[in-house]
């Protein structure tokens, strides 16, 4: 199963890819914004991480591209962000995403909640673009 | 003339003052009368406060009271009292019933509690000013909202690559060196952001950031929010110094600004001597390589060096780290390099190059090093006399740096300084690893 890693900070990213490495995904990374869509339609991944703070463009503005489109209107996003606000969360899941964690999770909950994300879209008959 | 206190609370301040003063100074109400020309009875209707005062008997009054006329004037009083009625208004509750129709008494009996009282009253207002302004910062500070972001990131790669390190006992040692290296990287910035983000809540002078930190720290921010590149200076030389000044905050201050007008200075020096326009392109041909560029600054090496760390972040251009410190290892300048800090207070390494650079003046020298997380660096270093002095040169030795990653071929072992450093068995340790 294929994950686009969306972000911008180099070690959370190095981190982040080792982690769902570990745990069996092929991960593929990003580091801006602005080319984020043209890499989601490359990739085709199964789960998109998204950050919400990306040079170039916003993950909320990524994230209402991908559900604008057919081909990504399913596709399972989860958003990370560091500022906790639940004006965020209301934002990101007025907006379509599936799941969000707010920095600095711990490694455990981001590989449950990514696998939580795979089983979800499987279970709605798939994300996958 | 009969005034009420309701009337005219600010003489009948003025009057209690007087009689406080006279008090306190053993005078007799009648010899002070007499001094300045009206009755006791008068004096004592005044001291009451039921007669108004001002002009040339408040005058006479202070001076033979040993007093400026404005400590008797109505202003400090007439202050107190509206500020005790403020006081008395933000109070609440049951409990809380100021006797407000006593406020002159009060003011004339107890005038030191009552400027305490007034004096506390307005450091309250002042403080629940600061805390809304704050709050407000936290809600809709764009710059304070980003410097949040920039923080709880680092924590998050600090946390995630913390996990991986303590819980995955069969890393691979490559990987367990990657991660070291990134845990030391994200602590650096993690320091650099806290830093800032404390300085932006400090409110300054003019409701803008303090200086919280030293001169010479404030002119590094200065550097490092530039890039360690001024496009001002490089197109109009000295002249070009103010205009970097003024879109600076913390500024203001004079040693800082001394500090920053010195150094932008000797940069703008370091410009019109080695032009960008034409260095730029030197050393790209040179595929940034010191060493073919010694020839565009005979007997200054270290003006190569400086310009090299001040070229504008364009693409292609290294990321390179830079250390100026003088016979006496304090830092002059510095443009730190992700893995790689000269401290600009704690020593650094004794085996640095830098260090030894003193002891073959003139002579550039290229070495590569390895940090104990197995960071490798390619680093430059050169001694020069400083600044003509009156007496034998001062003299700086200058390191650039830039990351070698997986090259350098033969490496020295060096450490990050004592205190951080892990290669416990290093003859040239002078103290223990705190790090542990």
């Amino acid at each position: 199963m294929r994950v686009l890693l969306v972000e911008d900070e180099a070690n959370i990213l190095e981190a982040i890819r080792f982690i769902l490495s570990r745990d069996g995904w092929e991960v593929m990374a990003h580091g801006t914004g602005a080319t984020a869509l043209s890499e989601v339609a490359r990739v085709r991944p199964d789960v998109v991480v998204l950050d919400v703070m990306l040079p170039g463009r916003s993950g909320f503005d990524i994230l209402r591209d991908l559900r604008a489109a057919d081909e990504t209107r399913t596709l399972p996003v989860l958003m990370l962000t560091a500022k906790g606000q639940s004006r965020d969360r209301e934002t990101a899941m007025a907006l379509g995403a599936d799941a969000f964690l707010t920095k600095p999770f711990s490694n455990a909950e981001l590989v449950e909640t990514v696998r939580g994300l795979l089983a979800e879209g499987a279970g709605q008959g798939g994300g996958a673009v | 003339m009969s005034v009420t206190p309701a009337a005219d609370r600010r003489a009948a301040l003025t009057g209690s003052r007087i009689r406080e003063r006279r008090m306190a100074l053993g005078r007799r109400q009648g010899d002070l009368a007499r001094e300045v020309g009206i009755s006791a009875s008068y004096l004592n209707l005044i001291e009451h406060n039921k007669r108004r005062i001002g002009g040339k008997l408040l005058i006479d009054i202070a001076r033979a009271l040993g007093l400026e006329p404005g400590a008797l004037s109505e202003g400090a009083e007439a202050s107190v009292f509206e500020t005790l009625q403020a006081a008395a208004a933000a109070q609440s509750g049951p409990a809380a019933r100021p006797e407000t129709d006593r406020i002159d008494a009060f003011v004339g009996r107890f005038p030191g509690w009552a400027r305490t009282i007034a004096g506390q009253h307005r450091r309250i207002a002042a403080l629940e000013a600061l805390t809304d302004a704050l709050r407000d910062r936290l809600s809709h500070d764009p710059v304070l909202a980003e410097a949040m972001h920039e923080v709880l990131s680092t924590v998050a790669a600090i946390r995630s690559t913390a996990a991986i390190l303590a819980e995955d006992d069969g890393l691979d040692p490559q990987w367990r060196a990657r991660f070291h290296r990134n845990l030391h990287e994200e602590a650096e910035r993690l320091s650099a952001r806290a830093t800032g983000l404390i300085q932006h809540f400090e409110p300054g002078p003019g409701g803008g950031p303090a200086a919280v930190s030293t001169p010479e720290e404030t002119v590094e921010a200065l550097f490092d929010i530039a890039g360690h590149h001024f496009p001002e200076i490089e197109a109009a030389g000295a002249e070009g110094i103010a205009p970097v000044l003024s879109r600076t905050e913390g500024m203001e201050d004079g040693p800082t600004r001394a500090l920053a007008v010195a150094a932008l200075t000797d940069y703008a020096a370091d410009a019109a001597r080695l032009p960008l326009a034409d260095f730029a392109g030197r050393a790209a041909e040179a595929g940034f390589e010191p060493e073919a560029l010694w020839p565009l600054a005979p007997g200054d090496p270290a003006l190569v060096l400086r310009r090299l760390a001040s070229l504008p972040p364009e693409t292609g251009v290294p990321d390179f780290g830079l250390a100026v410190v003088d016979a006496a290892g304090a830092v002059l300048r510095r443009r730190r390099l992700a893995g790689f800090t000269v401290p600009r207070f704690a020593p650094g390494c004794p085996l640095w190059p830098i260090y030894r650079a003193f002891g073959r003046p003139l002579m550039p020298e290229r070495a590569g090093i390895e940090m104990p997380d197995g960071g490798r660096f390619a680093t430059w270093s050169v001694s020069q006399p400083g600044p003509p002095s009156a007496g034998p040169p001062a003299m700086r030795a200058t390191m650039l740096m830039r990351d070698a990653g997986s090259g350098e071929g033969r490496a020295e072992p060096v450490g990050p300084g004592c205190a951080l450093c892990s290669r416990e068995a290093c003859t040239a340790r002078r103290r223990p690893n705190l790090a542990g």
